[in-house]
């Protein structure tokens, strides 16, 4: 009802092709923009923004494995081990060379998206779930480098002390400067995602996903377009794992492992595959599903009967949620969040029709 | 599907609601102590036994009038051994004004560090973590305050010398570790004492989780050969070495466990307790159920009606987890005597765990004495062996080399 397209009339082709074309969706983005970056610091609490500031890293991520997954279709579960390299390489360049953050977050990314070009490498010769086992192996490789080669890890403990970036001139150490400090980071990997996706380079990936054989019929470069897509999306997830490490003061890979790989898969099936904002949401959606949980359990641990072991029974109970959960939101949605997100913004822009 | 979709959306937000009241905080004299556990992780065989234990004797010091007069809150979490989760819930106990942390596991210990440090809250990580966090100097709100890997290590060593007949020249041992940061730990350590005393010392690394370990053992056995085998693994792993070795016939008697692959659990899982003969366990809290805690924790039940839950039994760890929330009521205690009966701050908790000496809960906690240089305590550990049905012990409190592992700690990042 507030999304009219009738009376809107563009007269050049910067506007006809603008990502917000109405009014009224650009009023809305930039209110959203001003709220994001006012309200959190002003208003949230500590612990608010801690995990606001978990879901930035996330999106940067996210976005980056979408492209991947979503948009060429080949499925990683390197993502882990991707951030890691990312995240020593920061380290090692903060530490070793004294680097401020805007040359070693894009160092890192550098790195990493060489590393994920030569993880990309096989796929001249393997396609999907076999390609997945290859991603699969590069994040035990990875892992296995990060723990043996000491010139890497920095010891033996295979961490590295970060110390909190500097920007111009202030250091960010509390959760509302990690949060402003995090924000832009986000922003631009979103925008930039959105952008790809309109070029002919995304346009590429997306027949790379679709008919790989009819892509390379007319003349698309499959190989070079699946190494460029393993190159994108793992500078994105350096970025991600260098950002994470700064938030957390430490770089150890020990919190990028498998888990960490399927979680971000997680986030971005259930988000919606080849959507950007399907990626955004999945990353909220799986960073903020394990914290609603333990929350709303421990509201209901009250009504409990006496007696029962109850901090023993509610972690439990949570993970099943948890995978409840999962499936509930898989079963109504097969197509992720994102569809769900449209089918609110289409009822709203055709009421009072229903199509 | 309209209605059901209804009534989803309507308990989800119920569900959200409540969540979001929470509980209501009552606002009489309270600490509140946060405590971080495993309980459906790789390490729940633990955490299922330690943390009951914390809340325990906690039920037991508030029926006995409290700290100084306050009572303790302690919000137990659920980290399921990863990051995020752990940091979460730091983020959290703090919002609700917690003054000492009970920390669980070592990835979460390291990346909680720098939090502690500059949000003044004390944590402890007794039996893990990094042995660098023993250097008060460096690290002043993280609390090892048991034996760390290093000194478990030099203790190993000096146990497996003495055992060995007083000199270790020329003997063979083997080392079966994890192949990650927590396994490399005390790795300069064995090399250091290397130096000094001479031995052959072989690595088998076991990529974690370690459930597999034929090949090991048979290299062990047939191959290596050695006189004696020290494990430094966690988890499920203990309990696959020991069957892997009785299995290719190695003698449980020339094995010694690190501190966490040392209980009953362990034992039972490797096939009970006529599997494990011999096998020799170090220990950094006391072993059993005959000390006057638990008596006083039994007596509490039966006053209420309950029977004593079965999880005491596991004394290993449910000792470990008393010794853990002792160390923190004394330290309060030691805090609220220091600043006139106040309520107390983390800063002035972690100024009680440096003073703490002479507590020793019966004979469950070594002699520690912490110092502001010292968060270790001393590193005391003592051996255990496995005969007939229990544990029975071999040797007094004890610690090896202890200028080398100082000398390594005051040079430690």
């Amino acid at each position: 009802m507030f999304y009219r397209a009738a009376g809107t009339f563009k007269t050049s082709y910067a506007a006809d092709m603008a990502f917000y074309p109405l009014p009224v969706s650009r009023r809305a983005v930039a209110a959203l923009l001003v709220l994001l970056v006012v309200l959190p610091p002003l208003f949230a609490s500590d612990y608010v923004l801690a995990v606001l500031d978990l879901i930035l890293v996330a999106v940067v991520g996210a976005v980056g494995l979408n492209l991947l997954t979503g948009n060429t279709g080949l499925i990683s579960i390197g993502q882990g081990g991707f951030m890691a390299v990312g995240a020593y390489t920061s380290a090692n360049l903060i530490v070793r060379a004294h680097a401020p953050f805007w040359i070693a977050l894009p160092a890192a990314g550098a790195v990493t998206a060489l590393i994920g070009t030569m993880v990309g490498i096989p796929s001249l010769r393997i396609r999907g779930l076999y390609l997945t086992i290859a991603t699969l192996a590069a994040q035990f490789i990875i892992e296995w480098m990060i723990n043996h080669v000491t010139w890497i890890s920095g010891g033996i403990q295979a961490t590295i002390q970060m110390p909190p970036p500097v920007v111009f001139g202030y250091s960010v150490h509390t959760q509302a400067g990690f949060y402003l400090f995090l924000l832009p980071f986000a922003l631009v990997a979103v925008i930039a995602a959105k952008n790809i996706e309109r070029t002919r380079l995304g346009r590429a990936f997306i027949a790379v996903r679709d008919q790989d054989i009819a892509a390379e019929i007319i003349g698309i470069n499959i190989f070079r377009i699946k190494l460029i897509a393993f190159a994108i999306s793992s500078f994105y997830a350096g970025v991600a794992g260098a950002l994470y490490s700064y938030y957390l003061g430490i770089a150890n890979y020990e919190q990028f492992q498998i888990d960490v790989s399927i979680d971000y898969l997680a986030m971005v099936i259930i988000g919606g595959l080849g959507s950007v904002t399907g990626s955004i949401l999945g990353a909220a959606f799986i960073t903020l599903l394990p914290v609603v949980t333990r929350r709303a359990l421990e509201a209901i641990s009250g009504l409990l009967p006496a007696g029962l072991d109850v901090p023993g029974i509610v972690p439990e109970l949570r993970l099943c949620l948890f995978g409840g959960l999962i499936i509930l939101f898989l079963i109504a949605e097969p197509e992720g969040l994102d569809r769900l997100w449209r089918n609110v913004r289409t009822y709203f822009r055709t009421w009072p029709f229903s199509y | 599907m309209q209605t059901t979709r209804r009534t989803v959306i309507t308990t989800a937000a119920a569900t959200a609601g409540l969540g979001l009241v929470g509980r209501v905080r009552a606002q009489q004299k309270q600490i509140v102590i946060g405590e971080q556990c495993d309980r459906t992780g790789p390490t729940q065989l633990v955490g299922n036994i330690l943390c009951p234990a914390v809340m325990h004797y906690k039920d037991l010091i508030n029926k006995n009038g409290g700290v100084g007069g306050y009572q303790i809150v302690i919000n137990e979490s659920d980290n399921q051994y990863q990051v995020p989760p752990a940091i979460e819930e730091f983020e959290r106990e703090k919002a609700q004004g917690a003054v000492s942390i009970l920390l669980y596991g070592t990835p979460q210990t390291e990346a909680l560090s720098p939090r502690l440090n500059a949000d003044h809250i004390p944590g402890t990580c007794p039996g893990f973590g990094p042995a660098s966090a023993a250097n008060g100097a460096h690290n002043p709100y993280v609390f090892p305050v048991a034996a760390t890997y290093w000194s478990q290590a030099a203790a190993s060593i000096q146990f497996v010398k003495d055992q060995l007949g007083g000199s270790l020249h020329s003997k063979k041992i083997a080392f079966v570790m994890y192949d990650n940061p927590a396994g490399h730990e005390p790795l300069p350590v064995f090399d250091r004492l290397k130096k000094m005393e001479g031995y052959d010392f072989k690595i088998y690394a076991v990529p974690p989780p370690g459930i597999e370990m034929g090949a090991q053992a048979l290299d062990i056995a047939e191959r290596y050969r050695p006189d004696f085998v020290i494990m430094h693994i966690f988890g499920r792993a203990p309990s696959v070495a020991l069957k892997a070795l009785r299995g290719v016939g190695f003698p449980l008697s020339k094995c010694l466990g690190f501190v966490w692959a040392s209980a009953e659990a362990d034992i039972e899982a490797a096939g009970g307790w006529g599997v494990a003969q011999g096998y020799h366990t170090m220990q950094f809290a006391g072993v059993g159920t005959d000390y006057p805690v638990h008596q006083q924790i039994e007596a509490m039940f039966k006053a209420e009606g309950r029977q004593p839950p079965a999880v005491m039994n596991n004394s290993v760890y449910y000792n470990r987890g008393l010794l853990g929330i002792a160390l923190h009521i004394e330290a309060i205690r030691l805090a609220v005597a220091a600043n006139g009966g106040k309520p107390p701050t983390g800063a002035e908790v972690q100024q009680g765990f440096q003073s703490i000496k002479d507590f020793s809960l019966g004979g469950l906690v070594p002699p520690l004495q912490l110092t502001p240089s010292d968060h270790e305590g001393g590193g005391w550990v003592q051996i255990y062996q496995v005969k007939g049905n229990a544990m029975v012990k071999q040797t007094p409190w004890f610690r090896g080399y202890r200028d080398m592992v100082e000398k390594m700690i005051a040079t430690s990042a």
